[in-house]
């Protein structure tokens, strides 16, 4: 909530015990790190926008978990969240993101030069190209706790600079609550339009608060790059097109970024991000790159393999249904891409999924001739 | 603190780097408070309330209604003593802008003290979810006495059950929209002490929603008893659900006749009930629980919310005053297809409904039957209400049986002047 949480001072009158929370059925990485004495320590806290302990955690404590999926069970309500909370948030961002240490240094690159290869993925199994990520407008809370003027504010800041885009990246803006039903079928149609959100872990959070209001979807006119404002993040930036050329979405990606980056800072405003944890979003899962760079490839005879799974940890890629995260996969056909966001430039990761959709493809391809992959079985990277 | 410590808080970075000193608990919590204040101050005035003032354009809702861009700016930056917000009380109605044919109400009270605080939005509120009801001029009858109630036992041929619950709040504490863990916990401790120290035909048995056994469970279900962790977007959006289901349970009675919701919607939801159609006996065992509640937790140094503008308060406007539901489910298979049975209905003050209660559609021909008003009529006024208009009911379907016609009644006058 906005301006300041007085609220949190009337609960101080409670002692720490009676507040802490009941986490003895959870199963995420909040209820791990999240203990009585940490609590005791950090409730009386709160970001200079107000932003508290139990903000950070009233996801991860209503929404228990699953014994099989490990979610996050924490946000960030603004960028100083990471500061004030690190002696909760430093175990789980070490948690979700493979060892990454308080002391750790993150690498940004977005010079898609850097990318060898990446243009000649089969696109006989290859039917899409996708990367994406996010950005956070430092200055402005985020989405948990953003004011409705704050989000406007985004909304306003963030349209001025697309609509400056030129060139190819030259397109239009479609905020939700003003637009025509055609202009809604057209953007479902184009798989572009995203929804109020649905899962209960990002509404337990607050970031649905006054939907529609200032969230809206910008494309170019050849619909290849795409920003979503104002849904789990300020920014949500995407370059896509149909077919293997993943080398040409992540050029497509840096140019736009960096383009937006400018415009941006033209205008006053950088973008949030630090040595330490790179770009600043809202889940601490997105860190660091926030990006997921991504194919939809038909592997119909891999993915009954047995080593399936074993091959995709090894290089360091993740496998979900083509409908996104939470979805099952259709006619064989899987989304795969990097598992991993801090740690490792974005060029890295897109190499890692470059090389390892490629590698995905050839062992589909022995396969489908009935021949063995096990002289392709990749060491872990 | 020192006077230059206090100079150097001058911006976020400061104020970060301070707290990331780890400079103890007592001191950082110091700083950040005054820096807060100063960050908040800032951003009040970087943010106008116009700038944060909702759409509601697209809304149908009482809140939506009522709030103008004037009594906004007004009230944006006011606080509770228990520091609860405006934009609190209205997230529900901004987030759900509500049905063209079903006005809801739209914002909920976080305290005691939001009624006050925040009068200039919840009493044009109140006067239209209530019929014109003015808190700032009427008072509310509270009337309990439940031997008041005449002819009060229905034609068991027809009315299959009958069923009386309103809610309590325990002055002191936070309602569900706002409360912390800690201040449920309390209101369940409260209510559940109070409780144990029932005897005789209302003694029974606290089921806390967290530790209950499968086989537990099975029984409120089959009972009809057990609550559900809320889905409507109406109670979601008002941060109802939080923590769940921490602090949450059921009490009843060993006899299954009186039954009390802890922290769902309200602090308490206390709900009389039995087989048949003796309303009069299920009102007397209503009112004397209640009492002996009331007792209990007043000998322990608490009370429930109440006062003479509003009645008892509880967390939506719309449950204010009596915060009564009395009602039956009946069959009236002829009755419910006459196209006059809605406008009967209507002129009795009545409501019909499914047999799942709110927003259930009926089954067969039998309805749950219930009181439309809430505010401004005491309780035994209002269940008196019910029970002439069920009767009424009951006269018509009888009539229709014969084939003889039935009249529309007048229609019932508001408030006691």
């Amino acid at each position: 909530m906005p301006f300041g949480n007085t609220h949190n001072q009337m609960k101080l009158k409670y002692s720490s015990e009676q507040e802490y929370p009941d986490l003895s059925k959870h199963n995420n990485h909040m209820a791990k790190v999240l203990t009585a004495a940490i609590y005791e320590r950090l409730r009386s806290k709160e970001t200079p926008s107000g932003f508290t302990l139990d903000d950070v955690i009233q996801t991860g404590v209503d929404n228990p978990g699953h014994p099989f999926i490990m979610t996050v069970g924490c946000v960030a309500g603004d960028e100083e969240t990471y500061e004030v909370f690190k002696e909760l948030l430093d175990p789980v961002i070490e948690a979700r993101h493979g060892g990454y240490k308080p002391q750790d240094k993150h690498k940004t690159d977005l010079k898609s030069e850097n990318l060898k290869g990446g243009d000649d993925l089969d696109p006989n199994y290859v039917l899409s190209s996708r990367v994406r990520t996010g950005r956070s407008i430092r200055g402005f809370c985020l989405p948990p706790h953003c004011s409705r003027g704050e989000r406007r504010a985004v909304e306003k800041l963030s349209v001025e600079a697309l609509d400056s885009l030129s060139g190819d990246l030259k397109g239009k803006y479609y905020a939700l609550k003003n637009m025509t039903e055609a202009e809604q079928q057209q953007l479902i149609d184009d798989h572009f339009l995203f929804d109020k959100p649905v899962s209960p872990l990002l509404l337990a959070s607050g970031m649905a608060r006054d939907w529609p209001d200032a969230r809206g979807i910008w494309h170019n006119n050849n619909k290849t790059f795409l920003v979503w404002v104002n849904e789990e993040d300020h920014l949500r930036v995407i370059s896509m097109q149909k077919g293997g050329n993943m080398r040409e979405v992540f050029s497509r990606f840096c140019t736009g970024l960096t383009k937006i980056e400018t415009l941006f800072k033209e205008r006053g405003h950088a973008f949030m991000w630090n040595e330490h944890l790179g770009y600043i979003l809202t889940c601490p899962s997105n860190l660091g790159t926030g990006l997921r760079a991504g194919v939809h490839v038909k592997l119909p005879n891999m993915s009954k393999h047995a080593k399936f799974e074993e091959v995709l940890k090894k290089l360091r890629l993740q496998k979900r249904g083509t409908g996104g995260v939470d979805t099952a996969a259709v006619g064989g056909v899987f989304d795969i891409s990097n598992a991993d966001r801090l740690g490792f430039s974005e060029v890295e990761l897109v190499q890692m999924v470059v090389d390892g959709v490629k590698l995905l493809v050839d062992m589909e391809k022995r396969l489908e001739k009935g021949q063995s992959i096990d002289d392709l079985m990749p060491a872990q990277k | 603190m020192s006077g230059s410590f206090r100079r150097l808080i001058s911006s976020r970075s400061t104020a970060v780097l301070l707290a990331s000193l780890g400079a103890g608990t007592m001191a950082t919590g110091v700083l950040l408070n005054e820096n807060s204040s100063l960050a908040a101050e800032a951003k009040k005035k970087l943010y106008p309330p116009s700038s944060d003032y909702p759409d509601l354009r697209k809304h149908n809702n009482c809140m939506a209604s009522a709030l103008t861009p004037a009594v906004y700016a007004k009230l944006r930056d006011k606080v509770t003593p228990n520091n609860w917000t405006l934009d609190q009380c209205i997230q529900t109605g901004v987030d759900n802008p509500g049905h063209p044919f079903i006005k809801t109400v739209g914002c909920v009270a976080g305290d005691e003290e939001s009624y006050e605080v925040f009068a200039e939005l919840f009493d044009p509120v109140i006067k239209d979810r209530h019929n014109g009801y003015d808190p700032r001029t009427m008072k509310h009858p509270t009337d309990l006495d439940a031997s008041k109630i005449t002819h009060g036992i229905f034609d068991e041929n027809y009315v299959l059950s009958s069923r009386v619950r309103t809610g309590r709040s325990i002055r002191g504490l936070s309602l569900p929209p706002a409360c912390s863990r800690a201040e449920r916990r309390e209101v369940e401790r409260v209510a559940v002490t109070a409780l144990a120290g029932l005897k005789g035909d209302l003694a029974g048995h606290y089921y806390s929603l967290g530790d209950m056994t499968e086989k537990e469970q099975q029984q409120l279900i089959d009972d009809h008893f057990l609550f559900d962790k809320p889905v409507s977007p109406l109670l979601t959006c008002a941060f109802m659900a939080r923590d769940w289901p921490d602090a949450r349970g059921i009490w009843h009675n060993n006899d299954k006749t009186f039954l009390i919701w802890i922290n769902e919607e309200d602090h308490t939801r206390v709900i009389s009930m039995e087989k048949g159609g003796n309303m009069k006996r299920v009102f007397e065992r209503f009112c004397s629980g209640l009492k002996q509640v009331e007792h209990l937790i007043q000998e322990r140094g608490w009370e429930f919310m109440w006062n003479e503008r509003l009645g008892y308060i509880l967390t939506c406007p719309s449950n204010l005053g009596t915060g009564l539901r009395a009602g039956v489910h009946v069959r009236l298979p002829k009755l419910s297809k006459d196209p006059r049975f809605s406008k009967i209905l209507n002129n009795l003050r009545l409501q019909k409904r499914g047999t799942g209660g709110v927003d259930t559609a009926a089954t067969g021909d039998t309805f749950d039957i219930s009181n439309l008003d809430r505010l401004g009529k005491s309780e035994v006024e209002l269940v008196q209400l019910v029970v002439n208009g069920v009767n009424y009911l009951i006269e018509c379907e009888k009539k229709l049986e014969k084939g003889q016609d039935i009249q529309v009644p007048p229609p019932l006058t508001q408030f006691k002047k």
